[in-house]
This record gives structure tokens, C-alpha cells and sequence, in this order.
């Protein structure tokens, strides 16, 4: 039953890539297929209480095997339904979206196989699929952010979101590489049972291998700079790398993995400094930004840095909380820009305004999205903040970063709230209407989980679901920032409350300048080096061959030459040689 | 005569008379002959497995699945010693499906004078295939001779405008390797008196271990040309720009991998002691090749040369696995060689057909592929993907194990070499994006104006390389199983210094 569940959306894609491009109905039909038979498993998977580990053999490597593995736990099926769920809404949203699209197919069934990728490594019980499943996301996302022909910046960012993965992933890949050597075997049981007889600087070195991978995948500081650039993607696409797959595989596999990365105090201090600086850059950055999705991508490289400084601080449950919390509620969002883009034709706020009243169905579900986003009660963000909030006390600097950002996190989606949805229309060629049923009904679905799941686990009597004193604090800081943007909203007349932040504001917009930074430090560098190594390939060693092939065909051209002798140095040369050899023959006779 | 002679000298044999066939028979039936022929060489080579005797090696014998063994010239120690096991099986079937592809793509091509480049590719193949399966050393260095001149032949007389420079660098470069190799077969024979590799494998105390040094020396040099190893690889660049389609899909696709085949049943084999003690220097040297291959790669402005140069990253890879010397390295060198025979055969493919539709193969004149090409993109997009290194694919598994056989061999080395190498791979992905940006994303160029999308026929040519690309890199063991024992029997009693 795990085998179908990961290999329907696989199977689907895979045929969905070889039909011909413009059929979209089967296109479509494969594509939501898949997800949804994935969902159903998921769903009688929990009911019936299966869980354990099923391994078979898959390939040898002398005396090193790699095997196929299903780990199933509680935590996979929960995150496995988060993944159907959010596929399933894509798809379907996605038949909306992308109406007038020439190549439904592909992208359908690239979907498909992002969703499949996911399941591997949400199910993996082995490392080595596990970086299967890893990779190929990092594939789909390149395929699927690129897909928008008329976007001349999609190529750029769909390449850069794969290569910077990618630089983590030589991490990752020497990570797991280092763990299963050293245990001798590629299954997460075993490796982790092996964990506590490894060294200390073995632990640490591959904990931190890990991270890289993980900072790729997770956009964390200071490889988080594809992920406001894969907006180039369409945005049901955005919401499914931001929600239930990409960027929730890093946080989920340090959390299966997480005895190694306990195992290592280094490694955890790492984590914490880089969750720190992620969380508040990316509030930072959402500041200002005035392209909708932008805004929202920031804010998930925020909420991603609370997940990982939750884990930093051994917090495994709270992180995972935040995650499937984040996952209802950043779909949501996601897919209500995507309605709000969809009717006004354009990402950017500024051309936005008093949409309120054309589009009631996606005012109310984007509410509750950034309700939850806020952390505000009683939306499912408001328990699952808390729950990471809290586990941070021990950590005073993480603690009050994480209270920083909670009201950052307030400001700017209030100001997006207002600059959105109130005030007057600023584009007067915009007439807004909602979208088509498609569209229409995943958001209502979302909206259910991004509102209710709190209360839901309340009532369930979760344990990191619960009321008290504590919650006072961040959710006052939460309306301290709703206050404020409304505040800046109303003193610029209905205009942007980003105004005070004045010249600043450009440069949060733009990520902090950390763009340049990489462009100096990596690229650049790369590239110079690229072309110097060319040179001397070039120039050099081929240089050299090609020396030593024109002095040997000078040596022979001059030798012929110098034996086209005339007569009288002909005459001499033998002379000479008679001479030699006469005396040669007398003296060693 | 047995069944496993038949099998064994009909592979050669097939293609043999094929390529005197297709040179009688003028016009496209000397293609189509051709064609058979090679045809006939794959429905030869598959029964090779299930027909095999399995035979477990004891020590570092040989299990070889068929194996004949005529006198031939007793004065030379040429015997005509033919064998096949696991280690040569899917190198054999590659071989003959990449030339049954080509002669195919040939027939449908039309290209002038078709016959006598399908006898040409044909005579290759027989040179290839009896590298391959050859376990008399003298009738091993013959064979890995028969190649040189039909491919030389091949660039010289089909190439492109600089072919008949890149023909004679390629056969000057290639033959100085071959010489070092005479060299050291004939030192072999005339230190041990026999020419039998199975039993030169099987007894390595045969050679005293300085001899085995040096020998090792010569025969490294001579297939590190051919597989090529940083520096010797300048020969590559030229002869697969200049190549036509065919010749670069074999050149790269096979016979780059009589290099490293060779460094594993010869050198490791014959010579252990040397290998060990020269492993460090190879390790560094492919690792060098991976990274300078890849930063060269980045700055290419031309397809083909791009891809060239890729084939030396990716080798590099392959030589790492083999510079280990323990099992997972063999294991990932094979499987390696194999993957990169499927995906930059299929790379030359398109790169081929992206050439004949432009007319140009500079990325700055490319562009856009996308727009009215899609599958042409999309297979293209596949096979960067696979040569990438994609988990999925079969280039994956050669190139994360060469790095697992790295960091297993330990110590500081080994492990800087492993870190380089993963470095490496990141570098690969770079500069193939490169490239599918340059030539599928973006606006159509002018040059793909009015271009055809891929035809029937050449869907054909490739979808066994997709499939099988594909195939691999699912079920690996398709490879791995078969070359297990095999790998067992080659590391047992390793030295290591």
C-alpha cells in the first residue's frame, strides 16, 4: 500500500509526460488522479494503524547495501496527508489557473512527479532514496519555475533555485555518504541506532553536511536566494514548493534524522544562529516588498527559520506542528494570490486595492490565511507560533528574535491585507471577479485546516495545543504590529505603510543586498576561474600537444632539408664517414 | 563448435562480414546490410546471458560465463582467447546497441557515401567488442588497434570544416598511447611467458613486484589517453567537434570506455601491485579531470565541444571509482561507464540533430528550442538532466558511489578527493543548465526558424537510450548483479600500500 501510494503520483507523471502536450483533459485527469489516490491511502493508512519499517534489497555495492525502505510512523502519514492535500488542490486549482495554457500536460505531470519525489522522502527509510527523492524535487522545481515562456526571468530563476539546492546538496550528499560508511549500512535505523558509537567529529561533521543540504532545500541564511526568485513560477506551483513539498523536506528530514543532529551540540548551535538570522531576514525582506507573492515568499523564508530554530532548541514536535500548520495555511495564501493575481492581472500591490468587495469568497479565505500566518486566535498559526515561541525560552537571543519577528510578521501582513483588499481601486482597468469553481474550491478546503486545526488539536487535547498565560506576550506583540501597519495605512491616506520605512525600504525589498553578495563571493569567482582554467587547458596542456606535433614536423622538415645536400658537402660527408670508419675498424680490431 | 564459441566469435564474426558486405553492396543496401548486421550482433549478444554458465570465481580467478580458446600464431602467444563475464557483458551489449542505432540512424540520414561509414562503424565495432572480450593480452592490444584507423577514417572523411587536423591528432595522440602498450604487453609476455589473462589475474605473483611497477606505468598511460585522463585528453575536444553524428555517439559512447575497461581487466588485473601503488596519482589526476572538465565546460560556446568536454568530467568520475580499488569503486566505475555510453551517446544524438537543424552549434546562435521543438527539448532535457547526475538515472549511481568508495577508502586523501568530487558534481549541474538555458529556454533564434521538431526516425534512435537511461537508473542491479562476482574476485588480496 506505501508502494502505491508514493508510485501513483510517480507513475502518473511519468505517463503524463509522454502524452501528447495539448491533450488537457487527460493531462488533468492524470494528474489529479494521482494525487488523489495518494490522499486516500494516506488517509486509510492512519485509520487502520499501520506503521513499522518494510525494507527490501535494491542494489549492492560490494558490502555495501542500499535498500528499498518505508518507514512509517504517525509523523510520515501526517506529513505524507499535508502533501496529498495541498497536490490534490494544485491540481485541481490548476485547471483554473492555467486555462488558456499550451502545455497542460507537462506540467501536470511534472506536478505529479514533484508530489511523488516528495512521498519518497517523506516515506524513505533509507538514505539513498531518500536523496532520490531529494534531488528530483530539486529537478521538478527547476522544470516547473521555468515553465512560463512569457516570463523572461523564469530560466534565470529556475536555475538558480536548482543550483543553489544544489550547492547544499554537496553536503547532503557527503553527509549521508559519511553516515552510511561509517555505519556500514544506508537504513535510517540503523544509521541512527549507530549514531551513539561514532565519534564525536564524525557526528558533527556529518550533522553539519546535513544542514547544508538542508539550509538548500529549507532556504535557510545564507542559501535561502532562490526562493523570492521562484516566484517566476505560476503560483499554484509557488504554493506547492512553499506548503507540502521543497522547502518542508528539509525541516522534515532533520526531524527524522534528528538524533544525529541531537548527537552534535556544534551542529544544534549552527541551526540556531541560522534560524535566527533566516527568521527576521525574511520578515525583514517581506517588509517592503511590493510584488504579492514576493511578500509571501519571504514570509515563508521566515516561518521556515522559526521551524528550524525550534528544532535548534530539540523541539521535534513543535517544529513539525509549525510545518503542517504553515503547510494549510501558505497554500492558502498562496492560492488566494494567485485568484487576486489571476483577476487583476499583475503580481504587484501597488496596482492592487479595495478588491474587498469583487471578491468576497477570496477576501474572507485570505483573512484567515493571514490570520494564521499572524498567529492570531483562533487560527491554527496562532497554537503552532506558540508552540515554537515557547520551546525557545531557554535560548534568550532565539527567544527574542522569534518575538521580533512575531510582530514584524503582523505588520507586514496587515499592510498586505490593507493595501490589497481596502482602500480605493489604484488601477482603474482592473475589474475584479472571482474565479471559477476550480479555483474556488480549494481555497474553501484550505481555509478549513488553516482555521480549525488549532482548535481541532485543543479539543483533541494535543498536548502543544493549549492555553495559558504565556501566549500573552506574543500575541500582544502580533496586535502591536496589525496597529502599527494600520496605523501607517491611515496616515498615508490608503497608501503603502512601507512609506516610513523611506530609503530603506528598496533595499529590504531587495533581500538585504545579499543577491550582490553571492554574485561576488560564488558566481563571479566561478566564473573567472572557469575561464582561467580554459586558458590554461586551452593554451596550456593542448598548447603543449600541439608544440610538440609542429616541433616534430619542424625537426623532420629541417633534417630532409639538410639531406638535400650539394655535391662538395655530399663529398665531404662521405670522406668523413670513410674516415670514421676506417679508423673505427682499426682501432677496435 | 559449442555454443559459446559460436556466440563469442559470431559477435565478431557478424559485424565482420557485415562490413565487407556493406562495402560490395553500393547505395543505401550496403547500408541497410549493414543494418542487419548489427542488428544480428545484438541478437547475438543477449543470448550471452542467459545461455551463461555461472561459474563463482575462487580468488582471483576468472568466472567467465562463455570462454573458447583456439591456437593462433604460438610463436607471438597469440592465442584466439575469447570470454565474456560481468565485468564485459553490459559493455559488449552496449556496444552492439549503439552501432545498431547508428547504422539504423545512418539508413534514415542518407549522408554521402552512408555504405562505407556504416562498414566503417562496423569494422570498429569488431575492434571494440574483441577489446572487450579478448583474454590473450597480445590479441587484446591487436583489437584495441583495429579501432584506431576506421575511426580516424571516420572524422577524416565525414567530419566537419577542421576534420582532417582532429582526424590525424586523434590517430598521432591515440597511437603514441597504443605504443607504450605494445610495450608493455610484450614485457609482460616476455616476463611471465604467457599472454593468457586470466591466468596472468589469477596469479599475480607471476610478475616480481617492481616489474609490475613499471608495467603498471605503461599500461596506465596508454589507456588513460584513451578514457582520457587529465592531461592526455586535448585529442577528445577536437575529434568530437569535428566528428559526424555517428562517430561521435561511438567515440564517446564506447570507445572511450576501452580506457577504463582496460585499466580494470589489465591493469588491475595483470598488474595489482602497480595499480596500488599508482592509485593515489590516478585519484588525484581524476579528480583534477572532473573539476577542470567541468570549469572548462562552463565556458564552452559551442554544443558539441561542450559535451566533449563533459565526457571528460564525467570519466573522471569512472577513474576515481577505479583509483579506489575496492569494490565499490569498481562497481561504481562500471556502472558509471555504462551510464555515461547511454547519456552522452543520446547527448551527441541531439546535439547532432540540434546542428543539422541550425546549422550552427554556438549557443550565442541557439535559443528557444522550446517554442516549436518541444520534444526535441524535452529529450534534450532528459538527457542533461541524466548526465547531470540525476538520483533517478542511471548517471547517478557511478558518480555517488565513486564518492562512497572515496570517503571508504578513508584517510585524509581520499576523503579531500571525495569532497572535490562532490564538488564537482555541483560544478556538472552548472554548466548542463547552462547549456538547456542557452539552447531550449529564451526566445527562438533565428537559426531554429522554421526547423523541424524531431522526426520518427530519430525518436527511434533515442528512445532506447531514454528507456534504458531510465531503466538503470531504477534497477541498478541490472548491472551491478551481473559484475558482483566478477568485482569480488579483482579486489581479493588488494594490496594496499
Amino acid at each position: 500500500m506505501i508502494a502505491t501510494l508514493v508510485l501513483a503520483p510517480l507513475v502518473c507523471g511519468l505517463v503524463g509526460l509522454l502524452l501528447p502536450m495539448r491533450n488537457r483533459p487527460l493531462g488533468a485527469a492524470l494528474g489529479i488522479a494521482g494525487a488523489a489516490v495518494s490522499l486516500v491511502l494516506t488517509v486509510l493508512l492512519l485509520a487502520d494503524g499501520t506503521r513499522g519499517e518494510f525494507s527490501t534489497t535494491w542494489a549492492r555495492f560490494g558490502d555495501l547495501g542500499v535498500t528499498l525502505t518505508a518507514l512509517v510512523d504517525t509523523r510520515a502519514l501526517l506529513m505524507s496527508l499535508a502533501v496529498a492535500v495541498v497536490a490534490l488542490c494544485v491540481q485541481v486549482y490548476s485547471v483554473g489557473y492555467l486555462a488558456g495554457d499550451g502545455r497542460y500536460g507537462p506540467y501536470a505531470a511534472q506536478i505529479s512527479i514533484f508530489t511523488g519525489a516528495m512521498l519518497t522522502v517523506v516515506f524513505s527509510g533509507d538514505l539513498i532514496s531518500l536523496l532520490i527523492g531529494w534531488e528530483v524535487m530539486g529537478a521538478c522545481s527547476y522544470l516547473l519555475i521555468a515553465h512560463d515562456r512569457t516570463l523572461p526571468e523564469a530560466p534565470a530563476a529556475a536555475v538558480k533555485a536548482f543550483l543553489v539546492t544544489r550547492v547544499g546538496d554537496i553536503g547532503f550528499l557527503l553527509g549521508i555518504v559519511l553516515l552510511g560508511v561509517t555505519a556500514g549500512s544506508f537504513r535510517i535505523t540503523e544509521v541512527l541506532a549507530a549514531v551513539p558509537s561514532m565519534s564525536g567529529t564524525t557526528v558533527t561533521a556529518a550533522a553539519l553536511l546535513l544542514l547544508a543540504g538542508v539550509a538548500g532545500k529549507s532556504a535557510q541564511f545564507p542559501l535561502h536566494t532562490w526562493l523570492p526568485d521562484a516566484m517566476a513560477g505560476p503560483t499554484p506551483i509557488s504554493a506547492l514548493i512553499h506548503a507540502a513539498t521543497m522547502v518542508a523536506a528539509g525541516v522534515y528530514v532533520v526531524a527524522r534524522l534528528f538524533p544525529v543532529f541531537a548527537a552534535s551540540p556544534t551542529a544544534l548551535a549552527v541551526m540556531a544562529a541560522m534560524a535566527g538570522v533566516t527568521l527576521l531576514l525574511g520578515a525583514l525582506a517581506a517588509t517592503a516588498a511590493d510584488d504579492i507573492k514576493r511578500v509571501l515568499a519571504w514570509s515563508t523564508v521566515s516561518q521556515l527559520g522559526y521551524m528550524m530554530a525550534a528544532l535548534s532548541a530539540k523541539a521535534v514536535d513543535a517544529a513539525m506542528f509549525h510545518l503542517l500548520a504553515h503547510a494549510a495555511f501558505k497554500a492558502l495564501l498562496f492560492l488566494c494570490a494567485g485568484s487576486v493575481i489571476h483577476a487583476v492581472g499583475g503580481n504587484l500591490m501597488s496596482r492592487m486595492g479595495g478588491l474587498r468587495k469583487d471578491m468576497p469568497l477570496t477576501f474572507w479565505t485570505m483573512t484567515i490565511g493571514l490570520g494564521a500566518l499572524i498567529g492570531l486566535p483562533p487560527f491554527v498559526g496562532f497554537f503552532s507560533k506558540e508552540a515554537v515561541v515557547g520551546a525557545l525560552h531557554a535560548q534568550p537571543a532565539l527567544w527574542l528574535a522569534a518575538l521580533l519577528g512575531v510582530a514584524l510578521t503582523a505588520w507586514y501582513s496587515t499592510r498586505l491585507w490593507l493595501l490589497t483588499f481596502f482602500g480605493r481601486p489604484r488601477d482603474a482597468s482592473v475589474h475584479a471577479h472571482e474565479p471559477g469553481w476550480a479555483m474556488r474550491a480549494p481555497l474553501l478546503l484550505l481555509a478549513v485546516p488553516a482555521a480549525g486545526l488549532g482548535v481541532g488539536a485543543l479539543v483533541a487535547d494535543y498536548e502543544l495545543a493549549h492555553l495559558g498565560v504565556e501566549l500573552v506576550l506574543p500575541l500582544a506583540l502580533a496586535v502591536l504590529g496589525v496597529a502599527a501597519a494600520w496605523w501607517g495605512w491611515r496616515r498615508a491616506d490608503g497608501g503603502d505603510p512601507a512609506a516610513v520605512l523611506g530609503t530603506a525600504g528598496p533595499f529590504l525589498a531587495g533581500g538585504l543586498g545579499l543577491d550582490t553578495v553571492q554574485d561576488r563571493l560564488v558566481v563571479r569567482p566561478v566564473r573567472a576561474l572557469s575561464r582561467a582554467v580554459t586558458l590554461v587547458d586551452v593554451s596550456g596542456v593542448d598548447g603543449a600537444v600541439n608544440g610538440l606535433g609542429r616541433a616534430t614536423t619542424g625537426a623532420g622538415a629541417g633534417l630532409a632539408a639538410w639531406h638535400r645536400a650539394t655535391l662538395p658537402r655530399a663529398l665531404a660527408g662521405i670522406l668523413v664517414g670513410a674516415v670514421l670508419v676506417t679508423v673505427t675498424a682499426v682501432v677496435f680490431a | 563448435m559449442t555454443t559459446s564459441a559460436f556466440l563469442l566469435v559470431g559477435v565478431l564474426v557478424a559485424p565482420l562480414l557485415g562490413a565487407v558486405a556493406a562495402l560490395l553492396l553500393r547505395g543505401r543496401a550496403g547500408t541497410i546490410t549493414a543494418t542487419v548486421a548489427a542488428a544480428l550482433t545484438v541478437l547475438l549478444a543477449v543470448p550471452m546471458f542467459f545461455s551463461r554458465g555461472v561459474v563463482k570465481p575462487v580468488g582471483r580467478g576468472s568466472g567467465l560465463w562463455h570462454e573458447v580458446d583456439w591456437t593462433w600464431v604460438p610463436a607471438l602467444e597469440l592465442r584466439l582467447n575469447l570470454g565474456v563475464d560481468g565485468i564485459s557483458y553490459p559493455l559488449v551489449v552496449l556496444t552492439a546497441l549503439l552501432t545498431l542505432l547508428c547504422c539504423g540512424y545512418l539508413v534514415w540520414q542518407r549522408p554521402e557515401r552512408a555504405n562505407q561509414l556504416a562498414a566503417l562503424l562496423l569494422v570498429i565495432e569488431v575492434g571494440i567488442l574483441g577489446t572487450f572480450l579478448a583474454f590473450n593480452l597480445v590479441l587484446f592490444f591487436l583489437a584495441f588497434e583495429v579501432v584506431l584507423l576506421p575511426m580516424a577514417a571516420v572524422i577524416a572523411g565525414w567530419g566537419g570544416p577542421a576534420r582532417r587536423a582532429a582526424a590525424l591528432k586523434f590517430a598521432l595522440y591515440t597511437l603514441a598511447g597504443s605504443v607504450l602498450l605494445l610495450v608493455a604487453v610484450v614485457a609482460v609476455v616476455t616476463q611471465t611467458g604467457t599472454a593468457d589473462i586470466g591466468r596472468l589475474t589469477a596469479e599475480p605473483g607471476l610478475l616480481s613486484h617492481d616489474a609490475q611497477l613499471w608495467i603498471f606505468g605503461l599500461f596506465a598511460i596508454a589507456f588513460a589517453v584513451k578514457s582520457p585522463l587529465w592531461p592526455l585528453h586535448t585529442w577528445l575536444p577536437d575529434a568530437h567537434t569535428e566528428a559526424p553524428t555517428v562517430g561521435s555517439v561511438i567515440l564517446a559512447g564506447v570507445l572511450l570506455k576501452m580506457g577504463t575497461y582496460g585499466l580494470i581487466r589489465v591493469g588491475v588485473g595483470v598488474t595489482p601491485e602497480g595499480a596500488a601503488a599508482f592509485a593515489p596519482a590516478l585519484g588525484v589526476l581524476a579528480v583534477a579531470a572532473i573539476l577542470i572538465g567541468s570549469l572548462v565546460c562552463l565556458s564552452q560556446i559551442e554544443v558539441k565541444r561542450l559535451i566533449a568536454y563533459s565526457s571528460v568530467g564525467h570519466m573522471g568520475f569512472v577513474l576515481l571509482g577505479i583509483a579506489t580499488l575496492n569494490e565499490i569503486g569498481l562497481q561504481a566505475a562500471l556502472i558509471g561507464n555504462i551510464a555515461h555510453g547511454l547519456l552522452t551517446g543520446l547527448l551527441f544524438f541531439l546535439a547532432g540533430a540540434i546542428k543539422d537543424r541550425a546549422h550552427t552549434g554556438l549557443l550565442a546562435d541557439l535559443g528557444g528550442l522550446r517554442e516549436r521543438q518541444p520534444w526535441l527539448a524535452g529529450v534534450l532535457g532528459f538527457a542533461a538532466l541524466g548526465s547531470l547526475g540525476l538520483p533517478g538515472l542511471a548517471g547517478f549511481w557511478g558518480e555517488a558511489f565513486a564518492v562512497v568508495a572515496s570517503v571508504q577508502r578513508g584517510g585524509t586523501l581520499w576523503t579531500v578527493l571525495a569532497v572535490l568530487a562532490a564538488i564537482g558534481g555541483a560544478l556538472t549541474a552548472a554548466y548542463l543548465l547552462r547549456l538547456l538555458r542557452r539552447v531550449s529556454h529564451g526566445p527562438q533564434a533565428a537559426t531554429l526558424a522554421g526547423a523541424p521538431e524531431a522526426r520518427v526516425p530519430e525518436l527511434v534512435a533515442w528512445s532506447p537510450l531514454v528507456a534504458l537511461a531510465l531503466l538503470l537508473g531504477v534497477m541498478p542491479m541490472l548491472v551491478l548483479g551481473m559484475s558482483a562476482d566478477a568485482v569480488a574476485a579483482l579486489t581479493t588480496g588488494a594490496v594496499t600500500p
